[in-house]
């Protein structure tokens, strides 16, 4: 990578276990793991996979807007400007303390051959100085293949009364002394200006918001990018503002953010949410990223495209927007222009009769066979709007607009539902893959119909609600 | 007391603070090289051309080994296989499956040797692959000449008289073993031509075995080292040969450092795989549901090497009766030889495959009959434990016109002609079937499934009966070292490897007992080739049985020599000086054990010793299938319940109880973290873990993204595991039984209770017919199938009645 010389002022600054760094002379897509374990000789975070899904390598993050947990292996150097790391080798006390959670992983056995243990033990500091409990989702990105979780469990809910230790909240104290420096090689904006700017005139650079899915041309395709920008630095993206009936959603707000953001207006979105990878993973992932990648497999469309979002562009000083679904034209490519970014997206904020439907392989941390999202309006028991909206279906996030068409104006009966069904049909020729056969893909897509119906008649229909 | 303790394992402190050292952590002396393999493109054929001048002109590339640089060099191209030799470790023709690895990378780092590898140019002649076992089969394409064929009784005869007959074919999905560290070893050259080796194996002997062949050097020139792996599950104890041999390769040809692991991907498309099987079966019942004739079939597949797959093989024959007394069996296990990475040791080695076998035909025989299916399993069950009578004298009894009816039942055997002599499955069975209320939640289910037109639950019971012993004989040895120091420190070192069952832990409990102290006193070092010699893998689930017994004879050499040096200063005979809490007393003096370590070094008396241990009473013929095989049998039992929405095929498991036998356990709190472990991953292999290979021989699952092995979220939510602590009839070490593997086989239950819960679907008239992985599509199916059977009878129904 070239770049601007290293000068004194360049370099990535962050805390690393309580202690002020400055990075220099390191690519720009430099992982975090590699950087602890290979120059820093701090090997107590594992690589286990390399691409985000099985969390050995899980850091603790802090900033201003408080700590969370991301995977190191996928997380590049100049992401961490200006913030605080902690490694499992920070969670103990600086004269070496067990932290309450490392305690309760021993006494409770909670570790067999160890190697995800660092892993988890930082998963669960983290929940822990945030004070959340749902210790299944906190943990749904730590893989452990020998102890079958449950005394990891144990340990975790032994520990959630233990005080935070006061080395796990200083970190906010020390961010101040990290200045804004140049990163070499990379762009770091910290306004969406200076992003227009500049990706007008660089319009083949790779933008890196979350990093969850470009980290993976890195570690994965072992690609070089250049030029390359950071864009987690630009505030202004990651606003979420309500404006009338609508909730504009910045680009670069988290999963994790968004979540939070639709749990009263949408709860059947932030339930898929929930089951949208794992923690660490929706904690970089941003909506902004979800959609401008173009995967027909991401979870964030077809309940955008249910909820008939439109999504607001950005190329320079123009700006234009789109209902979202004509953002994606077919596979991997979209209708946007060199230079254009996506700069947020907006949805109502209300629709009670939304419902969104994960289908994978396994419940949680696991990328959608189909995702099946149903926005349908009944009034006097007729359908006076229809909106259905598929992931994995095409080589898009794409409506059913035969199905929509066959509910359309009729009344709201098991019969118009089978009709609906066997039109859908009609909308979709699935691909069988790894994760699902086309026909299991259309027959339970066609199904997700009927459990709609069952769903808003209040008949049980998620197997997650059921108790032994 | 250290023996029983519910101890931590031993590194519990290091893991949770991630000062636990994992080989990729150990420091290597500065210049280390980084190696990577460079892999086929393609499934099957041979290599026409191959440029690899971008691969050594890539930045960072130190060298770059072919197979001709190792015919030059070493005469030859080292084998990587534990078993026939047809493991070449690289290829300069022959492609015999997908991602191959064709030649080595060697770079100033793992990065730059993983971009370089990328960089070959290469030509090949490709060749229809075979992939399937029913390619295999019609090629004939296998290991061995043919069938494997055991019987006992005649199978054929009595199916032909049985007044009812069941058939079937069961699907039984592979498995990766996604121990959390990949495989990875070093090699440092020595200053003599020799090599230290660091390997994250199961079997450091084999590695150092394997290594001094490939570098034509003597065994004791090799010295492996391991101190704890991330995992193993039998993934590394064939499997780290590669990485090992071209470390040492690469290593003596630069006389540097060098360093090898496998990116995750390029370890599940290289790596072998627990086998996948079809099992066929023919079976004669009775009205009760008595097998009284059984014919299986067993097409395993065993990808593109032998590997370990005979002896796997022979396990699922060895396992397909289960628990159950099949007087009149056949099995025929064909070993397929195929165009997929290779089938290899997996935790249960090839006995889940079979288990699963005789638990889908109990279940089937319970769906003909409408019986319950733990019915069934009751009256097919062996004799229990206490209704025989064994020993000697009662091998031959007189069973004349006149003798009294209500004789002792004799000792039933197993198809190999094994006697059941400790069989413990009705107590077990009987015991946890009340106190998880199998009979009132059966009943609740049935209720609950007839008000949910979507969701359905199932509930099913499986019973495990799972064999001790390597079944090759001769691996049934181990060695131990121990050394106790002038300041009353132990040393403890064995043959056996930690790869987070505990096992140091439970070696140090056995050693700190015979000492009378406790298990901390106990130094566990790291596993050693030149410090134990001839060391069988850490397998078979036998590494406590083994190596616990071994320390145990070498700390009471040790503790002997004391005992006897202390006795002869107080004038007594050594039986009178004992080793507790800590202190040595005898005749109402009591010193502390230091201090008569310290005496015992100043009066000239070793305080080392070796030990060894061979497993008693074990005999074998694999080729007729007869014989003990198996020192002892460890038991287990599960209930599982789950729920399945009959719209998508989703399922997960809600309860699950289990009640297993680890004899009297060295530690019950390692014990229980196996079998909840076991359990999970047993589950996993029969749900939601599909390797799925695409039409070109492709593994399409190669990553966690894709290849889904349980979350948190997937275990069940209530978990009530308990062990049956009786002690082990067999003088094992301690009275405890292996545990690694047997509670894999809990699993299936979790198997079953899907089947149950889709058999609520339909009327009865058709058997789901479940395969393996229930995946949410093959559950789907399976509720589909049952459907369109409700349906069809309906019809027919409807038209009769018309």
């Amino acid at each position: 990578m070239t770049g601007p010389a290293d000068g004194p002022e360049s370099g990535i600054a962050f805390l690393l276990n309580g202690a002020p760094v400055r990075v220099t002379g390191e690519s720009p897509t430099r992982t975090l793991l590699d950087w602890l374990r290979e120059t820093r000789g701090l090997c107590g975070t594992k690589e286990g996979c390399n691409e985000g899904d099985c969390g050995a390598c899980t850091v603790m993050v802090t900033d201003q807007d408080g700590s969370k947990a991301l995977n190191a292996c996928i997380l590049f150097l100049p992401q961490l400007q200006g913030k605080a790391v902690r490694t499992v080798e920070g969670i103990a006390g600086p004269q070496g303390q067990a932290h309450p959670v490392q305690s309760a992983m021993v006494a409770h056995h909670g570790s067999q051959c160890g190697f995800c243990t660092p892993g988890f033990v930082v998963s669960m500091a983290v929940a822990h100085a945030n004070g959340d409990r749902a210790h299944d989702d906190v943990l749904a990105g730590n893989l452990c293949r020998c102890t079958g979780y449950a005394p990891i469990i144990r340990a975790a809910e032994a520990a959630v009364e233990a005080p935070v230790p006061e080395w796990m909240t200083a970190d906010r104290a020390g961010l101040a002394q990290l200045a804004a420096t140049e990163v070499p090689g990379a762009f770091r904006p910290t306004t969406s200006e200076e992003l227009a700017e500049w990706y007008l005139a660089n319009p083949d650079a790779v933008l890196v918001a979350g990093a969850t899915d470009v980290g993976l041309w890195v570690t994965k395709q072992l690609r070089d990018l250049t030029p390359v920008a950071f864009l987690n630095g630009i505030a202004d993206l990651r606003r979420i503002e309500r404006q009338g009936d609508t909730l504009r959603i910045g680009a670069g707000v988290t999963i994790t953010d968004l979540r939070a953001a639709v749990q009263d207006l949408h709860p059947s979105f932030a339930e898929m949410l929930r089951r949208y990878a794992s923690t660490q993973v929706r904690n970089a992932a941003t909506i902004g990223g979800n959609i401008a990648n173009g995967s027909p497999i991401g979870d964030g469309p077809p309940a955008l495209i249910a909820l008939d979002a439109t999504l607001h562009l950005r190329r320079g000083n123009d700006r234009r927007e789109m209902p979202l679904e004509q953002f994606f034209i077919e596979y991997r490519k979209q209708n946007r222009l060199p230079g254009e970014f996506v700069e947020a997206v907006s949805i109502p904020v209300t629709a009670p009769a939304l419902r969104c439907y994960k289908l994978s392989k396994r419940f949680d941390q696991d990328i959608s066979a189909v995702c099946g999202c149903f926005n349908v309006t009944i009034a006097d028991g007729r359908v006076t709007d229809a909106r259905i909206a598929f992931g994995g279906m095409a080589g898009i996030p794409k409506r059913a607009s035969h199905a929509e068409a066959a509910l359309q104006g009729h009344e709201w009966t098991e019969a118009t539902i089978t009709r609906a069904m066997q039109a859908m049909a009609q909308d979709f020729a699935p691909l069988t893959d790894m994760r699902a056969s086309s026909a299991y893909r259309m027959k339970t897509a066609q199904n997700m119909m009927r459990r709609y119906f069952h769903d808003l008649a209040g008949v049980p229909v998620s197997v997650l609600e059921v108790e032994a | 007391m250290s023996i029983g303790k519910p101890l931590p394992h031993d590194s519990a402190p290091l893991h949770v603070t991630g000062q636990a050292r994992y080989l990729d952590d150990i420091p290597l002396p500065a210049g280390v090289l980084h190696l990577a393999f460079g892999l086929s493109t393609i499934t099957c054929g041979e290599i026409t051309a191959m440029d690899l001048s971008a691969v050594r002109s890539a930045p960072g590339v130190v060298a770059v080994i072919t197979a001709e640089d190792l015919e030059r060099e070493f005469h030859g191209i080292p084998d990587c296989s534990p078993s026939l030799g047809d493991e070449p470790l690289l290829t300069s023709k022959q492609i015999e499956f997908h991602s191959r690895p064709i030649f080595i990378v060697v770079a100033e780092s793992h990065l730059a040797a993983r971009k370089a590898a990328r960089r070959a140019k290469i030509e090949y002649r490709e060749a229809p692959a075979l992939l399937t076992p029913e390619e295999a089969l019609a090629a004939n394409s296998r290991f061995e000449d043919g069938p494997s064929v055991w019987t006992m009784g005649d199978a054929a005869a009595a199916i032909a008289a049985a007044p009812h007959v069941i058939e079937g074919e069961l699907e039984v999905g592979g498995q990766e073993h996604f121990y959390l560290e990949g495989q990875i070893a070093a090699a440092v050259p020595g200053d003599d031509g020799g090599v230290h080796v660091y390997s994250s194996t199961q079997h450091p002997t084999e590695v150092q075995h394997k290594v001094a062949h490939a570098l034509h050097l003597p065994m004791s020139a090799v010295r492996v080292e391991t101190r704890r792996m991330g995992g193993g599950f039998g993934g590394k104890e064939a499997q780290g040969n590669w990485l090992a041999i071209s470390c040492a390769l690469a290593a003596r040809m630069t006389g540097r450092a060098c360093k090898m692991r496998y990116d995750r991907d390029d370890d599940m498309v290289v790596t072998g795989k627990r086998h996948d099987i079809k099992v066929r079966y023919k079976v004669g019942h009775d009205d009760e549901g008595r097998v009284l004739g059984i014919e299986y079939v067993h097409l395993i597949r065993c990808g593109w090497s032998q590997d370990l797959s005979l002896a796997v093989a022979d396990r699922a024959m060895l396992h397909a009766e289960n628990c159950y007394w099949m007087p009149n069996i056949r099995i025929e296990s064909h070993r397929l030889k195929t165009n997929t990475a290779s089938g290899t040791a997996y935790r249960g080695f090839g006995g889940p495959q079979g288990i699963i076998g005789a638990e889908r035909v109990m279940d089937h025989i319970a769906f003909a009959l409408k019986k319950d299916p733990v019915e069934v399993r009751r009256v097919n069950y062996y004799r229990e434990m206490g209704d025989v009578k064994t020993g000697p004298g009662t091998g031959k009894r007189y069973a004349g016109a006149h003798s009294p009816k209500a004789a002792e039942p004799e000792v039933q055997t197993t198809p190999y002609r094994m006697p059941v002599e400790d069989f413990i499955g009705r107590a077990m069975m009987d015991e946890l079937l009340a106190s998880c209320d199998y009979w009132g939640r059966k009943a609740e289910i049935a209720e609950w499934n007839a008000g949910s037109p979507v969701l359905k639950r199932g509930i099913a019971f499986t019973p495990v009966k799972f064999g001790i012993s390597f079944t090759l004989t001769w691996l049934n040895q181990a060695g131990a070292l121990v050394h106790v120091y002038q300041d009353g420190s132990v040393h403890l070192n064995h043959g056996g490897t930690e790869m987070g069952q505990g096992l140091n832990q439970k070696v140090a409990q056995v050693v700190a007992h015979v000492f009378g102290l406790d298990a901390e006193k106990v130094r566990i070092t790291p596993t050693d080739t030149g410090k134990v010699p001839n060391t069988s893998a850490t397998a078979a689930s036998s590494g406590s049985d083994l190596n616990g017994m071994a320390s145990k004879q070498a700390a009471e050499a040790i503790r002997d020599r004391m005992a006897a040096f202390l006795a002869e200063k107080h004038q007594v005979t050594a039986d009178k000086v004992r080793f507790e809490d800590g202190m040595v007393r005898v005749e109402g003096a009591e010193y502390p054990f230091e201090q008569v370590a310290a005496w015992a070094y100043q009066a000239r008396v070793s305080l080392s010793s070796t030990g060894y241990y061979a497993t008693p009473k074990i005999t074998w013929d694999r080729v007729k299938g007869q014989g003990r095989p198996f020192f002892y049998f460890a038991y287990g039992v599960a209930v599982s319940e789950v729920v399945i929405d009959t719209l998508t095929g989703e399922n997960r498991i809600l309860r699950a109880d289990i009640l297993h036998d680890t004899g009297s356990s060295l530690n019950p709190a390692l014990d229980i973290g196996q079998v909840e472990g076991a359990y999970v991953q047993g589950a996993g292999w029969l749900t939601t873990e599909e390797l799925v290979w695409d039409g070109k021989g492709r593994l399409a699952t190669h990553a966690p993204s894709t290849y889904k092995i349980p979350a948190c979220s997937d275990r069940p939510r209530v978990f009530n595991v308990k062990l049956w602590e009786r002690p082990n009839p067999e003088d094992s070490v301690g009275k405890s039984k292996a545990v690694g593997e047997p509670p894999f086989n809990l699993g299936i239950s979790a198997f079953l209770a899907l089947s149950h819960a889709v058999e609520a679907c339909g009327d009865g008239s058709v058997y789901p017919d479940l395969r393996a992985p229930a995946t949410a599509e093959a559950v789907l199916a399976a509720v589909d199938r049952v459907r369109a059977g409700h349906d069809f009878s309906a019809k027919n129904r409807g038209n009769a009645d018309a």
